[in-house]
């Protein structure tokens, strides 16, 4: 079972070969004339006013701690989902009352304002 | 002659073996691409009462070549101030998840380079790395549009994977297997049987958040022209640009060819069980009524056409509304999906009784 494996390991190392020739073409026959304005950073013509790494909004955090415990979720939801035919009506009640208790908590989330964008 | 043929094919090294199979899996898909950029200018231009493209070659046949050719002989700028490994590996990371993906993709009934079993985990693996290449994209430019719009892509894109991943659960719960070939012969014996039919609301939200992944428009605020120029590419030229290009091209085929896979039977012929078994067995006519990679190009060219539809059609969605739709009306459809297959299943009703 494990040389079905290979040639998804040949595809990667090809596809990261394609990339990376695909790149350096574009290096060996484009030209190279930089310049002090042509390498700014592009800011609408203005010059750059500070740091570009600024502070960012708080809800993208919010949003990535949520998207680690819902995806979590679906990789516990993957295997049981396979496997249903095995498990049978023990397996489904229990990933019900898991998901339920999920459920419960994204209730609480979007009550407390958390999916909230204005 | 075939004979000789044959064994001269199986006495070459294993690895050549493959090498050429991927070489005649990546040939056509590289000219997909090409082509589905040309048809996508076009059939926009139709749908806008416009020409589109038409100076270069017939009918601007040729325009693909010509954009190629232009856009490897531009220079690549790198910013003074970017990182300069993280700027340039950034392309290669978006590019190369969404060729390896294809690895798994079955094309007809065990034409497929690597038949494992783990094949719908390994394509959801993949496509989420896609989003390594935006983020390290905004974030080695040092420019303010592109870390907003990288910022943006990786909220949007996290949200909508959630749903994604939902949505393929469901598709498992029905085939009992996460080989793609596996799912496609659980949805046999007539078109009823496709998952379309009880998968339905989990088709749409399979659709819809495939669109987002991606950032096509109506979900293109990544790259919301009007508002930060190109978001995460906006420092990018030359070859290194294409390559992005390349990337999301490659990923909207990608994601087409999914959506026939698993929700509508992808190689079988949505004739099988109507018409009497003579019919596929007449000479010509037979093999195109029977099932067979055809099937699954002509569903995988509609979903293609739809992506263009779409961006003709809807205008770009708020931002705000965007997140909204991910996390307040996609997810709670699937989780209740989920529930009602659930029942489903243990009532038996449905294909996935048996």
């Amino acid at each position: 079972m494990l040389e079905n494996y290979l040639p998804i390991l040949v595809f990667i190392a090809v596809a990261l070969t394609v990339g990376v020739v695909a790149v350096g073409v574009g290096f060996l026959a484009g030209p190279y004339r930089p310049g002090g304005a042509k390498n700014a950073p592009y800011e609408c013509g203005f010059e750059a006013f500070e740091d570009s790494r600024m502070k960012f909004d708080v809800r993208y955090y919010l949003v990535a701690i949520l998207f680690i415990i819902f995806d979590l979720e679906i990789a516990f939801l993957f295997p049981w989902a396979v496997a249903l035919d095995a498990i049978g009506l023990f397996g489904l009640v229990s990933m019900a009352i898991f998901l339920a208790i999920l459920v419960i908590g994204f209730i609480f989330e979007w009550k407390k304002g958390a999916l909230e964008w204005e | 002659m075939t004979e000789s043929l044959m064994t001269f094919w199986n006495e070459l090294p294993v690895l050549i073996q493959i090498l050429v199979k991927i070489v005649a899996l990546l040939l056509p898909l590289m000219g997909t691409v090409a082509y589905y950029t040309l048809a996508e200018r076009k059939i926009i231009g139709y749908m806008q009462v416009r020409l589109g493209p038409n100076r270069v070659g017939p009918r601007g046949a040729l325009q693909p070549i010509a954009d190629a050719l232009k856009l490897v002989f531009k220079e690549i700028i790198i910013p003074s101030n970017a990182s300069r490994l993280l700027f340039l590996s950034a392309p290669v990371l978006a590019f190369a998840p969404a060729l390896a993906a294809w690895a798994v993709v079955p094309f007809d009934d065990g034409m497929v380079l690597a038949d494992i079993n783990a094949g719908l985990l390994y394509i959801l693996a993949l496509t989420s790395l896609g989003v390594y290449g935006v983020i390290i994209a905004g974030w080695a430019s040092n420019s303010k549009y592109a870390l907003l719009g990288a910022m943006r892509s990786a909220a949007q894109i996290v949200s909508y994977e959630i749903a994604m991943g939902f949505a393929l659960v469901g598709v498992l719960m029905a085939s009992g297997s996460l080989n793609l070939g596996e799912i496609v012969n659980a949805q046999g014996g007539g078109f009823w049987n496709w998952f379309i039919v009880w998968l339905f609301p989990l088709f749409l939200v399979y659709v819809i958040s495939g669109v987002a992944e991606t950032n096509r428009s109506p979900f293109d605020v990544v790259e919301g022209e009007s508002e930060i120029v190109a978001g995460f590419h906006v420092e990018y030229s030359g070859m290194a640009f294409a390559v992005f290009f390349l990337a999301e091209y490659a990923n909207m085929i990608l994601i087409s060819a999914l959506t026939a896979l698993l929700f509508l039977g992808g190689w079988l012929s949505p004739l099988q069980g109507i018409l009497p078994d003579a019919a596929f067995s007449l000479p010509v006519i037979g093999w195109l009524l029977d099932s067979g990679i055809h099937w699954l190009l002509i569903k995988t060219a509609f979903f293609m056409f739809a992506f263009l539809w779409y961006r003709a059609t809807f205008p770009r969605y708020r931002y705000d509304q965007i997140m909204r739709l991910g996390w307040k009306v996609l997810i709670p459809v699937t989780i209740v999906w989920i529930f009602v297959e659930g029942v489903l299943v243990a009532l038996k009703i449905g294909p996935w009784s048996a």
